[in-house]
């Protein structure tokens, strides 16, 4: 059964939203990573993790900092998916996404790449720079190869696609057709980063496309507060992906369990 | 061959495509669509055309380097003088181009990264020119080097942001100029310095460059009665290597050659002779990285050249034979300014001094009758604290 399906399922069942926090592995080393990552997952619905990647043009300082940490401690891609696997060891049943910068997985090659996401039960991965327009193309390093989609199809991984407030609507079409397993809401157009006020038009974006598709609508970037949480869950966002702010409690995991377990319970209405 | 770069829709065999964050993709597709606009409209041309002319300076013309060609004893050297253009290297074509389409766009604001500065400076200039505010985003270790092409872009009016990150040169530079693109996508035109980046950029600069190679293949005609034999420019993203390249596609027995940086031997920034397929700002290209992906830094003595990517385009050439591209190093490169400079009385660049390095090598090895023509794409007034420097470590 589809890890996303069967959690989705249970949220709805129990009016709860999915609580999505992320980490990049690998900070500060690969080891103290697994550490943070467990600590989160205790309260986590759904896990979204990130390969470091050297130029990773679309995050804000404090994840650009993160990633600087986890290159520094030599983390490499066989490293990130080491952690991934004792991961997916200790919490069988929760989803993991993964959040990769093409070159990552290009250098990898594409096919290995998701058969290793595969085998390590990843279940869904995040191009930043992948757009909708190249999904079928083959891996051009190796021109012979599937299409990337249907790479991905075959290895059992989600290609997760990012929607915002500026997206055209023709373009939106596009990306609902090959949404599957969660669609990336952006609150407002912006780099990754911790932010405190909600934006009503986050808000009328999420209502809106929960209108035109089935797949569920996290909501990611510039969340930072239970209370946001709270007042997406109500709006019907079926999860909430907090990343930068956990920054702030990187060197004490007690806080950040704390942390963890309130936006945890602002997820149930 | 003709015309592939215009018609190619962005795809240069494996090589090019769009591949920039979600939320860029709607700002780039404006562009594209405006750049479609700009090719079908006979007036929006005419202005740029006029711009080149009385704004620019173009034609600039064609110059026999008669000097160094005796001293070589080999081929006839020409060299085709970007370095008079307005600002001082080619960048002016394609700033005027693109500051065209950011007003009919009706961008508020400009923005820009910069290398040597000569990007940085010609979009300060365009800038001024139409009259919107622009940033210009400058690795940190280039505001130290590139002192004097700070001040000439804060005298036009540009704010200079001094970039921290990363390796604090070139590709750090287009990432914090793409980031603050994500947040200010609205509004803001990111007039993109090189043939690289997400399509439409490889394709728009290079068609803004054309210009260089058309009148660079017209004017040899005209003095020599016949084509080069080979041309030849300095490659970093290679804007104005496809500039010139452009005149001489369809020239099948003219060899294009790009000279890349060497460095010190070690560390280098050739991206088509040691890179990879790879991903880097935007599009599919060759990159330099390590076995895991990760971008490594370049080196060059010429900020200018000093990335680690390149436009798809040259990737696409060199992957079809249809161009070379080979490395110099830094030693070579300054070497050849400075006999460039004592025998022609002309300062290069220090980019398109790799280049004259290249055809030194070679002209010694041809006869008298053949022809070597370099795209001489910048003058080397802002390289002088480089080159003392550089001097005086070698006593």
């Amino acid at each position: 059964m589809d890890r996303y399906k069967a959690a989705f399922a249970q949220l709805k069942e129990k009016k709860e939203s999915a609580f999505i926090p992320f980490w990049m592995i690998g900070d500060p080393n690969p080891e103290d990573s697994f550490k943070v990552i467990d600590t989160i997952a205790q309260h986590a619905d759904i896990l979204e993790l990130g390969m470091p990647f050297s130029d990773p043009l679309a995050d804000g300082p404090t994840i650009q900092a993160s990633v600087n940490r986890a290159l520094q401690a030599g983390t490499t891609v066989d490293d990130c998916f080491g952690v991934i696997e004792k991961i997916r060891n200790k919490y069988p049943e929760k989803p993991i996404g993964l959040l990769v910068y093409f070159n990552l997985a290009l250098q990898y090659g594409l096919e290995n790449f998701f058969a290793r996401c595969d085998a390590v039960g990843v279940d869904s991965v995040i191009l930043p720079e992948l757009p909708v327009e190249s999904v079928e193309i083959s891996d051009p390093k190796n021109q012979e190869s599937d299409s990337i989609i249907e790479m991905a199809r075959k290895y059992n991984v989600h290609l997760t696609f990012l929607v915002s407030t500026n997206t055209p609507e023709d373009r939106l079409q596009k990306i609902l057709s090959y949404a599957s397993g969660f669609l990336y809401a952006i609150s407002k157009p912006s780099l990754t980063g911790a932010k405190t006020k909600l934006s009503q038009e986050t808000v009328k974006m999420v209502l809106k496309l929960k209108q035109q598709t089935d797949t569920p609508v996290c909501v990611g970037f510039g969340i930072s507060e239970p209370d946001q949480i709270k007042e997406l869950t109500e709006n019907k966002a079926d999860g909430c992906i907090i990343g930068s702010k956990l920054y702030e409690f990187k060197d004490d995991l007690k806080a950040m369990s704390e942390f963890c377990e309130e936006c945890k319970k602002a997820s149930k209405v | 061959m003709k015309n592939f770069i215009q018609d190619s829709g962005g795809q240069f065999g494996p090589f090019g495509g769009c591949f920039a964050p979600e939320l860029l993709q709607p700002v780039i597709k404006r562009i594209e669509k405006i750049f479609e606009d700009f090719k079908a409209s006979p007036e929006l041309q005419a202005e740029f055309h006029k711009k080149l002319k009385h704004f620019a300076g173009r034609p600039t013309p064609i110059y026999h380097a008669e000097n160094l060609s005796k001293t070589l004893g080999g081929a006839q050297i020409w060299v085709k003088r970007e370095d008079l253009l307005h600002g001082g290297a080619h960048k002016t074509n394609n700033v005027i181009g693109q500051s065209i389409l950011a007003r009919e766009m009706g961008a508020k604001y400009l923005i820009a990264e910069t290398g040597a500065g000569q990007h940085g400076i010609a979009s300060a200039m365009a800038a001024a020119q139409i009259g919107l505010p622009l940033k210009v985003f400058m690795g940190a270790k280039d505001v130290v080097r590139q002192k004097v092409n700070v001040e000439r872009m804060e005298l036009l009016g540009a704010e200079v942001i001094s970039v921290e990150s990363g390796s604090r040169s070139l590709k750090d530079a287009i990432n914090e100029a793409m980031r603050y693109w994500i947040s200010h996508a609205e509004d803001t035109y990111y007039i993109f310095g090189t043939a690289a980046g997400p399509h439409p950029f490889p394709e728009l600069v290079s068609l803004f460059h054309k210009v260089i190679g058309e009148e660079a293949r017209a004017q040899i005609l005209e003095e020599t009665g016949k084509l080069p034999d080979e041309v030849h420019a300095c490659v970093g993203g290679g804007s104005n290597a496809i500039g010139i390249f452009q005149g001489f596609l369809d020239d099948k027995e003219v060899k294009l050659v790009g000279a890349e940086p060497g460095g010190d031997g070690k560390r280098h920034g050739l991206t088509l002779g040691k890179g990879v397929i790879g991903c880097l700002h935007g599009s599919i290209s060759k990159v330099n990285c390590d076995k895991n992906g990760q971008i490594e830094e370049s080196h060059s003595i010429s900020a200018g050249l000093d990335y680690p990517g390149i436009s798809p385009i040259h990737a696409y050439l060199q992957s079809i034979e249809s161009a070379e591209y080979v490395g110099i190093t830094d030693d070579e490169a300054m070497e050849a300014l400075l006999k460039f400079s004592r025998s022609e009385g002309i300062i290069p660049a220090l980019e398109s001094s790799h280049a004259i390095a290249e055809v030194m090598k070679r002209a010694p090895k041809m006869n008298k009758d053949q022809i070597l023509l370099i795209n001489l794409s910048g003058r080397g007034d802002k390289d002088l604290h480089t080159v003392f420097e550089y001097l005086e470590n070698q006593k």
